[in-house]
Formats: structure tokens, C-alpha cells, sequence
């Protein structure tokens, strides 16, 4: 065999730093003992925040990232998972536990039902479409007398704490703890769709998709498994967060403002890779979550505006996102040699 | 044996015949050169063949399978690959993530796709380029990571527009080399070319075209002595 070509087939698949690993673990057993600490509620709050916008942002960037699709919409598949959540609690007492996969499973349904025709269209036509497609989503909820129309659904209370019942009113803690395992679960599941096969075609069809169809690659079909997948993150985010508030209506989950956050976080954080919505959730969730403490009420929309100045400043400087300030030799270690 | 049979393949765009009536056939291990002018519709002949754009009317037979009018990833899929006149790598992915993209077609494993990806990589001679962006290589380079990609799915026919076409003069020779290794290994080829004198020497038939109808089609030295195609387009061929 070609010496050449017998060293290349020797490298390693992944490229593996030790230094990396250990920085990464370290982090999550840090991130596990925080509460111990003695956090306040604030700065609990605060991290499920974070984990759970990184979430919601890592869904948007299996869509947008890795299949180059951009949805304007996102936010209808975690409206959807919190109500399928909080109406099957309060209507036949079934735990948000089991409702969690059953909000996944009718996100994924209407993924493929939006998909079908939506993907047909591309660029801004797509985006155009799932804005629309969003906004209609919650507008219906606001007329669905079912599910309490306008005024949403009051989650029925516990007298105590329940992990059955996914409501814990003494602290915060259990919801960080509940918000962390769902947060490293999926970045760990995106990151092993980022190396497997299906996550090599979804960035062909990102890239070129000419040259993914002459490559056997049927680019509508990986466009909706995408955005199947990407509905499937989104909605156990909804669920979770209708436990968290105990109280939903359309106004809240469904507003095209999330579609938004998602999508600035993505962008900040860096486009394309399993770390850039960690990053953008770390940073912009603080600045919105400090804004609402000194400025009252829902920030008087200064997050917004600074998100909009933070976003510029990156588009002109940065524009492949925060992720671009890590070093490339560090970067290049989590890529295909 | 026939690996594809064209007949009375036509399209237009428009009032415009793109191609019309077009026949030909190609011979399992041979190439096949497409010449013709700029506008003749090289290029649209191959985006009819592998799905790209929809015929009008015709038979595209595919080892005696009717191929036409399907989808470009099931006619890739049946066995045939394809390079684009305008080049279409996968431009922040590596070389080597490239030409896997093709490998997983025949290959589940991601190990075994990435063997198989650095084998076709070595063989364009590119292995040392192979963590290299797409965006980053010469055009010269990028040529031929569309043919390592394309050989990925390890096509029994492969159809390549313009291969030396964009590149200079120093490049041109080692492609004509990797179009005749690539005939070695047994794959049909068709490939468009503008260079005459490369597509006299490759080529077991050629097919010329003009304006979109088959003008000539036979053995490199009968186009060479036709009449019409002289016409066309080898008014200024060097014969010596």
C-alpha cells in the first residue's frame, strides 16, 4: 500500500484532545454542584434559562445549521410541547414525563405535515412561509376554546413538590438539575448527529444541494428529517418550561419572539457547529435576564435592542459567530482529520 | 455492451430547442467525447441524462433501464455520476468529507466510508491535500475532488463537463492522465470537452453537437473529416 496513503488510513478518525475532554468534563461536574453552593433563586433561574434557550437554539441550529434551511417558525413546536404537556396533565392526569414524547411525536407530525410542502420552497420563500406558519399557530391557540383560547391553561398545582408530577415549588434546584440533564442529553445526541452519516448529508445538502442529488442524496427527504428532528428537540423544551411557569397561553409560547431569540442566539454563537448555541445562550439569556431586573416588566425591550446591536457588530466582525474567537487549532480538533 | 442508449432526446426552453431529437450510444468501458460550440447544449444533454432537468420527449436507457424523467438521486443511485461545468464542491468541508459524502453510498461504516474516501483521494492524487476546505484548493484540485467525489459512489458511468476547462495549461496534462487511469478501472465515461485536440485523443466516439441537434457521431478521425462539424466548430482545428 502507498506509504501515504497508509498513514492517512492509520490517523484516527476523530482527533481527540485530552485537554478539551478534561475542560468539558470539568465543566459539567462543576455545572452539577452549583446548586450545592448555595445558589439564590435568581442565578438558578438563570441557568435553566440558559440551558434551556441553548436547547431551543441547538433545534433551530439542526434546521438552519446543518440543513441551511431558515425557519422563521420555530417557536410553534415549543408551544406545541407545552401544551401537549400541561393539557394532558390537567385533562386525564397523565405525567408530563410520558406528555413530554407525546409533545415530540405531534411536533414531528406537524414537522413533516409544514415540511412537506414548505421544503419544496427555498431561502427566503421557506422563511417566509414558516414565519406565517408560526404566527397562524398562535392565533389558532388563541381561538381554541379546548385549551382555554386566549387566557391559556393554569397548570393544576401540587399541594407539595412532586418529580411525578414535574413541580417543585419549595426551590428551583430540581428544575435546574431536570433542564441540565435534558440540556447535556441533547447537545451530546446533536453532536453525535453532527459526525454520523446523516449529519455529513444534511451539510451536503446545506452546501450544494446539485451536488447532494448527484450524490444519491434525496435533498427534500433530508430536509424533512431535519426539520423532523429539529421540531423533536424543540418541543420537550416547551414542556418542560409550561412545568416550569405552570401557566401557558398563546401569547407566551407561541410568540414569533422566540422563533427570533432562537435564531439570534444560533447566529451569535456561531452557526453550524453543536457549540454555537451554548455560547450565544450564555451570552444573550444574561443580558436579558439583567435587563428584566433593571429595567423592570420585559426589559422595556432593551435586550432586544442590544441583541440587535450585538448581532451587527458580530455580522460585520465576526460572521461566522463567537465560535470564531476559539483558536482554529483547538476547533480543527473536533473535525474529521 | 450498450451502458446507455439515447433516442430522440429533445427539450426546449421556451421557443428554444436546447436539444432535439438526439440519439446516441455508448459502449461499456469506452469514453465518449461531447464537442460543439458554446450554446450547442452540451451541457443540458447531460443535465437530461442524470435527472437534472426534465425532457420533453425521448428514451434515456440506462443498461437497458428507462431512466428518463427520474429524480438526479435515483439515476445516481441506479450507478451514474456526474462532475458540473460549474464546479460545486462542498466549499467548508474538507477534501476528505467530500468525497465521504459520496463513500457513504456504499459504505455504512464511517470508517470504512472514510477508507474507501481516502483510497479514491490517493488515486486523484490529492492525499496529502486531504484536510484541506474545498474553498481552499485550486480549481485544478477542485476538478478533481468532483471526480473523487463522483467516483465515490463508485458510478459504472461517469459524466464529466469540461474537465480541463477553467484551468492552465500546466494542469491540463495531469487531468488528461486522470481521465484515462479513471478509464482503466473499468467506468464508462462521457465527457465534454472544449479542447479538440484532448478529445481526439481520449475519446473511442464522439458526439458533436450544434444548436442542439447531433450533428455527427462516430470514431474521433471520421468527426475529424466531417464536414458539418468542420463547419460548426473544428474550423480552426491544428490536424498535425
Amino acid at each position: 500500500m502507498d506509504s501515504k496513503l497508509a498513514i492517512a488510513k492509520s490517523e484516527p478518525i476523530w482527533n481527540t484532545n485530552n485537554k478539551v475532554i478534561s475542560i468539558i468534563a470539568g465543566l459539567i461536574i462543576l455545572l452539577f454542584a452549583l446548586p450545592l453552593f448555595g445558589m439564590n433563586s435568581f442565578y438558578l433561574h438563570l441557568f435553566i434559562m440558559i440551558f434551556m434557550h441553548a436547547v431551543m437554539a441547538q433545534s433551530w441550529n439542526v434546521i438552519a445549521g446543518f440543513s441551511g434551511q431558515i425557519s422563521l417558525g420555530h417557536g410553534a413546536f415549543f408551544g406545541i410541547g407545552a401544551y401537549a404537556t400541561s393539557f394532558f396533565y390537567m385533562e386525564y392526569g397523565i405525567t408530563p414525563w410520558i406528555s413530554i414524547f407525546f409533545g415530540m411525536f405531534v411536533s414531528a407530525i406537524f414537522a413533516v405535515l409544514i415540511g412537506i410542502p414548505m421544503l419544496r420552497l427555498s431561502g427566503h420563500y421557506f422563511a417566509i412561509a414558516t414565519l406565517l406558519i408560526g404566527i397562524s399557530f398562535q392565533v389558532v391557540f388563541q381561538r381554541w376554546d379546548l385549551v382555554g383560547a386566549a387566557s391559556g391553561l393554569w397548570v393544576t398545582m401540587t399541594p407539595e413538590d412532586s418529580w411525578l408530577a414535574l413541580q417543585f415549588h419549595s426551590s428551583k434546584a430540581p428544575y435546574y438539575y431536570v433542564f441540565l440533564v435534558f440540556f447535556l442529553i441533547t447537545f451530546f445526541l446533536v453532536w453525535l448527529l453532527s459526525r454520523s452519516k446523516l449529519g455529513y448529508r444534511l451539510r451536503a445538502v446545506r452546501d450544494d444541494p446539485q451536488a447532494a442529488l448527484s450524490l444519491c442524496i434525496n435533498v427534500s427527504n433530508y430536509k424533512i428529517i431535519a426539520y423532523v428532528i429539529s421540531a423533536m428537540i424543540m418541543a420537550p423544551m416547551g414542556s418542560l418550561f409550561a412545568q416550569y411557569i405552570l401557566i401557558i397561553d398563546p401569547d407566551r409560547v407561541f410568540n414569533i419572539e422566540i422563533s427570533i431569540i432562537v435564531l439570534l442566539i444560533t447566529v451569535l454563537g456561531g452557526i453550524g457547529n453543536v457549540w454555537g448555541p451554548i455560547i450565544g445562550a450564555a451570552i444573550l439569556v444574561p443580558i436579558s435576564e439583567y435587563s428584566r431586573i433593571y429595567l423592570g416588566g420585559t426589559g422595556g425591550a432593551v435586550d432586544l435592542i442590544l441583541y440587535g446591536l450585538i448581532l451587527m457588530i458580530i455580522c460585520i466582525f465576526r460572521p461566522n459567530g463567537l465560535i470564531s474567537f476559539i483558536p482554529k487549532n483547538i476547533l480543527e480538533r473536533n473535525k474529521q482529520r | 455492451m450498450k451502458i446507455l442508449t439515447v433516442e430522440n432526446l429533445s427539450k426546449s426552453f421556451g421557443g428554444i430547442h436546447a436539444n432535439k431529437d438526439i440519439s446516441f450510444d455508448v459502449e461499456e468501458g469506452s469514453i465518449l467525447g461531447v464537442i460543439g460550440p458554446n450554446g450547442a447544449g452540451k451541457s443540458t444533454l447531460f443535465d437530461l441524462i442524470t435527472g437534472f432537468t426534465k425532457p420533453d420527449a425521448g428514451k434515456v436507457k440506462f443498461f437497458e433501464k428507462n431512466i428518463f424523467g427520474i429524480s438526479p438521486d435515483k439515476i445516481s443511485n441506479l450507478g451514474v455520476g456526474r462532475t458540473f461545468q460549474k464546479l460545486k464542491p462542498f466549499a467548508d468541508q474538507t477534501l476528505l468529507e467530500n468525497v465521504m459524502i459520496g463513500a457513504f453510498v456504499k459504505e455504512k461504516d464511517i470508517k470504512r466510508a472514510r477508507d474507501r474516501a481516502l483510497e479514491i483521494i490517493d488515486f486523484v492524487d490529492l492525499i496529502e491535500k486531504r484536510h484541506h476546505f474545498a474553498k481552499e484548493l485550486s480549481t485544478g484540485q477542485r476538478k478533481r475532488l468532483e471526480m473523487a467525489r463522483a467516483m465515490a459512489i463508485d458510478p459504472k458511468l461517469l459524466l464529466m463537463d469540461e474537465v480541463t476547462g477553467g484551468v492552465d495549461q500546466k494542469t491540463i496534462p495531469g487531468l488528461v492522465e486522470l481521465v484515462k487511469k479513471l478509464k482503466k478501472t473499468g467506468v464508462t465515461i462521457i465527457t465534454i470537452e472544449h479542447n479538440i485536440n484532448i478529445i481526439m485523443e481520449i475519446s473511442d466516439n464522439v458526439l458533436a453537437l450544434d444548436q442542439g441537434k447531433r450533428i455527427a457521431f462516430g470514431e474521433p478521425k471520421e468527426i475529424q473529416n466531417n464536414k458539418q462539424v468542420i463547419d460548426a466548430y473544428l474550423g480552426t482545428f491544428d490536424a498535425a
